[in-house]
Formats: structure tokens, C-alpha cells, sequence
């Protein structure tokens, strides 16, 4: 159930950031002004954080997403989908350590 | 009084039994599409985060030199129809469980799918017509390649 409800709420957070992201990029179509001012305020240590976040919730989005297609799809899918849970929370926890010192030393750092 | 409760999960109209069962293929595209965009957003992660200077690093000039690369311009593109489809057809999900009444309902599905329609179309055309080294700009902020 809280696999659930963290695919629910974290697909969510996805999509809403989605289309901001889209729409800052598009401003390389309007000068390399306008685009380097606004990614430039995103270059901040709060919004690294942020992008930590921002990482965790896809991270955790793609893995479950795949333990939900495996439970859909194999045979062994239902018995196994508790254990598929723990896998995913520890792949989950591996992935973010090996970003997380990484992105924040390119966030410190500059 | 005896109020009536419909049996949990009674569809709100009973199932089409003729014609394309979109539903079905809604689902099937939420596992084709989840599939492949784990490759392309992992990659699109480790490219613009992990290599070289990460974040740091993302300028005019770091999106340029990306651009510039059909192969980047077209996995950028799958990308974009992908999740947005996705998230769109995801969010719809949500709007069949949680919102009340018929004309709010279908207010929240317009907005959605006006804004997956918006996106769609405006990401695509500014990574087809994106111009790398637009003239009269400053060569500080284009990438190395437009001094050539
Ligand atoms: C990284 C790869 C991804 C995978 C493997 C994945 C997988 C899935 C799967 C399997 C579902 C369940 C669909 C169902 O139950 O019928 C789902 C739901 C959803 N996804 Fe994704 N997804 C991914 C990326 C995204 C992205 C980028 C977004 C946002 C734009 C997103 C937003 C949503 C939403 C809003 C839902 C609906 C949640 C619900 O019905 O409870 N997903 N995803």
C-alpha cells in the first residue's frame, strides 16, 4: 500500500515538474540570455537540494514502475512482490549514494 | 432511510464490449513507455548531472553542443512524448479517482490534455528549430564550436 501511494505521489510531483522544465528550456529559443539568467537561478545550493529530491522521487518512481510491471507480467510477479518492495527501497538507497555526494560536490563546489 | 452504497469499484458506466478498449491500451502504454523511459531519463540524468561538472556545467552552451547531435535532439524528443504521454494518461488516473462531479471532472482532463498537447508541440519545435550559434551574440555564451 505505501508503495502505492509513494508511485502515486511521486508520478505527480513528476509531471508538475516536468512541465516547468520544459518550459525553462524552451527559452534557448529565445536568446542565451534569457535561458542563462533563469537556469542560473536554479544554480543555487537550496535548489541542489532540491534536485536531490527532485532524483530520489524518479529514482523510486522507475524502480517501483518496473516491480509493478514485473508483478503485472511474471508468473512469480504476485508471491514475490513484497521482496521486489525491499529490493526496490535498496536499489533505491544505492543509486542515491552514489549521486547524492556526487551532485552536491558539483553544487558546493562551483 | 437506507441510503444505497454501490459495491466498491462499480465503474462509473459499464464497460464498452465494442470497438478499441482504450483503457487496455492506456495500461499498455504506461508499461511500454515506463520501460523505455527509465533508459532515457537515466540517461539523460547521468549525461547532464553526473559527467564532468554536473549541474554547474548546464548553460546556453552545454544545451547547444547537445543539440547539435541529432542523436541527443532525437532522444530529447522521444523523451518528451513519452513522459508526457505518460504523466498525462497518470494524472487522468487520478482525476477518475479523486475528483467529484462530472463538469469538474472533465475540466481536469481538458486542462491536462491541454497541457500535454502545449508541451508536446512547443518542446518539439524548439529542439528541431533550435539555433546553436545565433548570430550577434556574444561567443562567450555560445558553445566552442560556433568560432569555427
Ligand atoms: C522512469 C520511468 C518510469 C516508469 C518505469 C514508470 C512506470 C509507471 C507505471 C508502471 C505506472 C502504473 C500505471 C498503472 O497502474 O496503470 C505509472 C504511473 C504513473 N506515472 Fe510513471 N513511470 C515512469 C516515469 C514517469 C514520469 C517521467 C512521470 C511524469 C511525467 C510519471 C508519472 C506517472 C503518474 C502520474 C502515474 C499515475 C499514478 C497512479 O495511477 O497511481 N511516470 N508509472
Amino acid at each position: 500500500m505505501w508503495s502505492w501511494v509513494l508511485h502515486r505521489i511521486t508520478g505527480v510531483a513528476i509531471f508538475f515538474f516536468l512541465l516547468v522544465h520544459i518550459l525553462d528550456t524552451a527559452l534557448v529559443r529565445v536568446s542565451p540570455e534569457a535561458y542563462n539568467a533563469v537556469i542560473g537561478t536554479y544554480q543555487t545550493p537550496i535548489m541542489g537540494l532540491g534536485e536531490v529530491a527532485l532524483v530520489g522521487a524518479i529514482v523510486f518512481h522507475a524502480f517501483n514502475g518496473l516491480r509493478i510491471i514485473l508483478i503485472d507480467f511474471w508468473s512469480k510477479g504476485t508471491r514475490y512482490q513484497k521482496a521486489m518492495f525491499y529490493v526496490v527501497i535498496a536499489l533505491w538507497v544505492i543509486t542515491m549514494l552514489g549521486f547524492t555526494p556526487r551532485h552536491l560536490i558539483n553544487v558546493f563546489s562551483h | 432511510m437506507s441510503a444505497t452504497l454501490d459495491a466498491p469499484r462499480t465503474p462509473l458506466r459499464p464497460a464498452r464490449k465494442k470497438g478499441v478498449n482504450w483503457e487496455k491500451w492506456g495500461w499498455i502504454y504506461m508499461r511500454v513507455s515506463g520501460v523505455v523511459l527509465v533508459v532515457l531519463i537515466f540517461g539523460h540524468l547521468f549525461m547532464n548531472l553526473i559527467v564532468g561538472d554536473g549541474v554547474s556545467a548546464i548553460d546556453f552552451a552545454f544545451v547547444g553542443g547537445k543539440w547539435a547531435d541529432p542523436f541527443w535532439q532525437w532522444w530529447d524528443v522521444a523523451m518528451l512524448w513519452l513522459a508526457l504521454i505518460h504523466g498525462g494518461n497518470g494524472m487522468r488516473t487520478l482525476v477518475n479517482d479523486y475528483a467529484r462531479g462530472p463538469k469538474f471532472r472533465a475540466a481536469l482532463k481538458l486542462a491536462i490534455l491541454a497541457a500535454v498537447a502545449i508541451l508536446i508541440l512547443l518542446g518539439t519545435l524548439v529542439v528541431f528549430t533550435f539555433e546553436p550559434c545565433p548570430i550577434g551574440q556574444p561567443a562567450d555564451l555560445l558553445p566552442s564550436f560556433c568560432a569555427a
